[in-house]
């Protein structure tokens, strides 16, 4: 460690002033930020403007919040804490909803799946057609998510198993799992109610705005105001001292991971709803943005941060930087470096302040 | 005029404004070993660590050889020939023998000379009477062979200083002996050594001369000859025991037991603990480092498991302890170590004190705090135990001083009204004046009727505040002083001597 503390030393005096990087690290920076971007890319291109433009940020916000709230809760219990295997959950209880829900499968493509025959036939799956299928596939999505997430955070409390690892390995294999039940194709034929959650409204009022505002209070409610709130970020700042102090950190740490499992659950049904389709790789290529949304909001990677206002406000960034960058129709290999080096820059202020505060 | 190796001329170091060592000055004698005495918190370590490197002074000069002597790292220290075995051996367990010794300079340069390194260490296992080969992997070995690997890796570069902090605390009594050989077959080959230990045998048996160190400066030296056990306890801790002010005791205790251990066992930790805590009693519970004396609290406590025994609390059976248990049962624990296991540092005071508690200012279903009672009891129990504070949202726990930090910790676990206290090191870091706010504290505690189990290795401070003192040594109770007829010198002479046994 020794040979990183010279220059991670000069750039922290550099970053001299205390109130320089509080400025820096203050979640209204970013909220700033997204405003003067937004500013400044308006006479460049006024599209961004536009109601369909605004519409874009939103519908890309929306979801990526519900899901990111999950990876927050896991950040902030600490300890290295993190999920990786929040898009292989999502692709996960995005299959698995879908066989419940569809009422026409294609024996073309989905006929070798291990399922034809026993949960799935040309005429779909066992709730097709069903008034019932979408109150069912909903609850057993977020069944699956919740029990995918415990799996993780029993591995990380009881197994004391690295969450790095963990997650990862969760990850590869619900992916892999999803794929083969699928044989890699999507599931088509999900019915209009299903669809409806993803895409419709209610007096103008997107379902996913409700859903999304509704767990984004839940959730805000649970860290500010309740007991497990409390477990949630003794655990983070220091986990020897809750245990003795006698928080049942264990029990934490799953519920952590399972929530996230929740939101995920959660998110699929949104992103399968829109796509019209499950699919085992929805939103493979996410986990960039979702943990960008998080750590940009004031989450620490450190653990005992993190805010949901604080989340809102990286995911909007999120939202607005890749729609921003889409007009101006730079690649999405551009856009995804871009993106990277935005977060590299935020964990290196988180990592500033965590020294300076240890100094 | 014999030579001197290591002249120390009125160093003076401070930590943060506190002096911690001030104006120690001696000589010492190329070829002599000097033993280096004092309570905890007394300046040992600070003043061997500014001869290793480790700190720099704030005043003062050492001379080696004659010439001037300023280490800026450890590196400087050894480069100049000045070896440390420090007390917590830094070897790596997952390393062999070999590897341990080279480590900081393998031969060969770029490409490692595997033969010759084994050859080497051979050669040096051989001058300690160890026979084993180079290659055997340090988690292999007993504490007493781990600590000679250490010695080795010291005489690789040939000191002509060997600096031993608290060698033999791991070490069993044949161990020590063998040490005991080895460190006077240094001294026939010129070598010069510092000796650092709490066991005033031990001292007498091996040093030729003797520094005391008190608060940070030098009450005594000369020949060790000249000193008996005795005098070395008076100089280590002052002419005036009780000098220290300790508040008066006026609460008798009872005679309703709240918590029994019986043949309490840990194997390699504790051995047969049996003891009673009656209530509004403070118990004291001394042993120096390795007694097993913080280990048993932990047991006790939940954090940590025990082999077998058993444990009543309230007259009830208590089998499967764990911290929350204890919690439900009122007791409360103040862990030797508040950075590690007793505070939020990057919380708030409000975070911090609020901790043990919350499940009692939460409604039952949904478990929604109720901050404003909470608030009112937070700043009460602040008021009582006059912790200095501005905010209790805004100010961050880990800019507080030691003193604050602890009543904090305190605080926690006062707001769950505990029956039973333990408190590990309650003094610990902490100033003079802070000191005696913390036995008042503890005092009013056990008067309220609640039961006190103070550790510590500071033994006037349990003389002055416990109603009873047990001794532990080695993983057991090898004695107990009752009801405040303590006779100082008795339970001093009691604390300070190594248990012969074992």
């Amino acid at each position: 460690m020794a040979s990183i503390e010279k220059p991670l030393n000069k750039l922290i005096k550099l970053v001299h002033v205390d109130s320089f990087l509080r400025m820096f690290l203050s979640q209204y920076f970013i909220l700033i930020l997204s405003i003067l971007i937004f500013l400044v890319m308006w006479p460049v291109n006024p599209n961004i403007a536009s109601p369909r433009a605004l519409m874009n940020i939103l519908e890309n916000l929306l979801p990526l919040f519900i899901i990111a709230i999950g990876q927050m809760y896991v950040l902030i219990i600490g300890d290295g804490g993190i999920d990786l295997s929040q898009p292989s959950i999502i692709g996960m209880t995005s299959v698995i909803g879908a066989i419940f829900l569809t009422n026409s499968v294609n024996e073309l493509k989905l006929g070798s799946s291990v399922l034809w025959g026993t949960l799935l036939g040309p005429d779909g799956g066992p709730f097709a057609n069903s008034p019932l299928a979408t109150p069912v596939a909903i609850l057993i999505m977020i069944i699956i998510g919740v029990l995918i997430g415990s799996i993780n955070g029993f591995c990380i409390a009881k197994f004391k198993m690295p969450p790095f690892m963990v997650t990862l390995v969760t990850k590869e294999l619900f992916l892999y799992i999803a794929i083969w039940l699928t044989q890699s194709f999507n599931i088509t034929g999900l019915p209009d109610s299903f669809i409806e959650i993803g895409r419709g409204s209610i007096w103008t009022i997107p379902y996913v705005l409700i859903i999304a505002a509704v767990m984004g209070v839940i959730a805000s409610i649970i860290l500010k105001r309740t007991v497990l709130g409390k477990w949630l970020y003794a655990t983070g700042i220091n986990s020897r001292t809750a245990r003795v102090s006698g928080v049942p950190t264990n029990r934490v740490i799953i519920f952590a991971y399972a929530f996230s499992g929740f939101c995920c659950a959660v998110g699929s049904i949104i992103y399968s709803g829109r796509l019209l389709q499950g699919s085992p790789t929805l939103c493979r290529a996410m986990l960039l943005d979702i943990i960008g949304a998080t750590v940009i909001g004031g989450t620490s990677m450190f653990g005992g941060r993190g805010r949901v206002s604080g989340v809102l406000i990286g995911c909007l960034f999120f939202a607005l930087m890749g729609t921003v960058l889409n007009l101006l129709r730079l690649s999405p290999f551009i856009i995804n470096m871009v993106k990277g080096l935005f977060i590299l820059t935020v964990a290196l202020l988180d990592v500033i302040r965590l020294r300076r505060s240890e100094s | 005029m014999a030579n001197i190796a290591l002249e120390i001329n009125d160093i003076s170091k401070s930590f943060f404004g506190v002096y911690v060592i001030t104006d120690i000055s001696f000589k010492l004698e190329k070829g002599n070993i000097l033993g280096l005495i004092g309570e905890n918190g007394a300046g040992k370590s600070t003043l061997v660590n500014i001869v290793g490197g480790i700190h720099q002074v704030d005043k003062g000069n050492m001379k080696l050889f004659g010439k001037l002597y300023a280490p800026k790292t450890p590196r400087d220290a050894l480069e100049k020939h000045i070896s440390f075995v420090h007390q917590e051996l830094n070897l790596f367990p997952n390393l062999s023998i070999a590897d341990n010794i080279f480590i900081e300079k393998y031969p060969g340069g770029s490409v490692i000379k595997h033969s010759e390194m084994k050859k080497r260490t051979s050669e040096m296992l051989k001058w300690v009477d160890l026979d084993i080969s180079p290659s055997t992997l340090i988690e292999k070995l007993s504490p007493g062979q781990r600590q000679l690997v250490e010695i080795v890796k010291c005489m690789r570069i040939n000191p002509d200083i060997i600096i031993f902090d608290e060698p033999t605390t791991s070490l069993a009594s044949k161990e020590t002996e063998r040490l005991f050989k080895l460190i006077k077959k240094l001294k026939s080959e010129g070598k010069t050594i510092i000796y650092i230990s709490h066991i005033l045998t031990d001292i007498k048996k091996i040093t030729d001369d003797l520094v005391v160190l008190m608060d940070g400066k030098i009450t005594d030296s000369g020949k060790t000859d000249d000193f008996s056990i005795n005098r070395m306890i008076k100089s280590m801790l002052g002419r005036d025991i009780m000098g220290r002010k300790y508040p008066d005791k006026i609460n008798k205790s009872d005679e309703e037991v709240v918590l029994k251990v019986e043949n309490l066992s840990e194997p390699g930790i504790i051995r047969n603990i049996n003891f009673e805590l009656h209530k509004g009693e403070i118990l004291g519970l001394f042993g120096l480092m390795g007694s097993g004396r913080t280990e048993l609290t932990r047991v006790l406590f939940g954090i940590d498991p025990y082999k077998e025994g058993n444990i009543y609390i309230h007259g009830k059976k208590e089998n499967k302890l764990s911290p929350e248990k204890s919690i439900k049962n009122k007791i409360g624990f103040v862990t030797e170590n508040r950075n590690e296991e007793g505070l939020l540092l990057e919380g708030n005071v409000a975070e911090n004190i609020s901790l043990v508690s919350l499940p009692n200012y939460s409604s039952k279903i949904l478990k929604f705090i109720n901050t404003n009672k909470q608030k009112e009891s937070i700043n009460e129990i602040i008021e009582r135990l006059k912790i200095k504070i501005g905010s209790t949202e805004k100010q961050l726990v880990r800019s507080l001083s030691g003193g604050n930090q602890q009543k904090i910790v305190i605080a926690k676990w006062l707001m769950n009204k505990p029956s039973i206290f333990f408190i590990d090191e309650p003094t610990r870091g902490i100033d003079v004046g802070v000191k005696y706010e913390l036995y008042c504290i503890l005092n009013k505690l056990a008067d309220s009727g609640a039961s006190i189990l103070v550790v510590s290795s500071e033994i006037e401070e349990l003389v002055g505040i416990c109603d009873r003192i047990l001794i532990m040594s080695k993983g057991e109770i090898s004695s107990e002083f009752k009801n405040r007829e303590f006779d100082n010198e008795m339970i001093l002479t009691a604390a300070f001597k190594q248990k012969s046994m074992l």
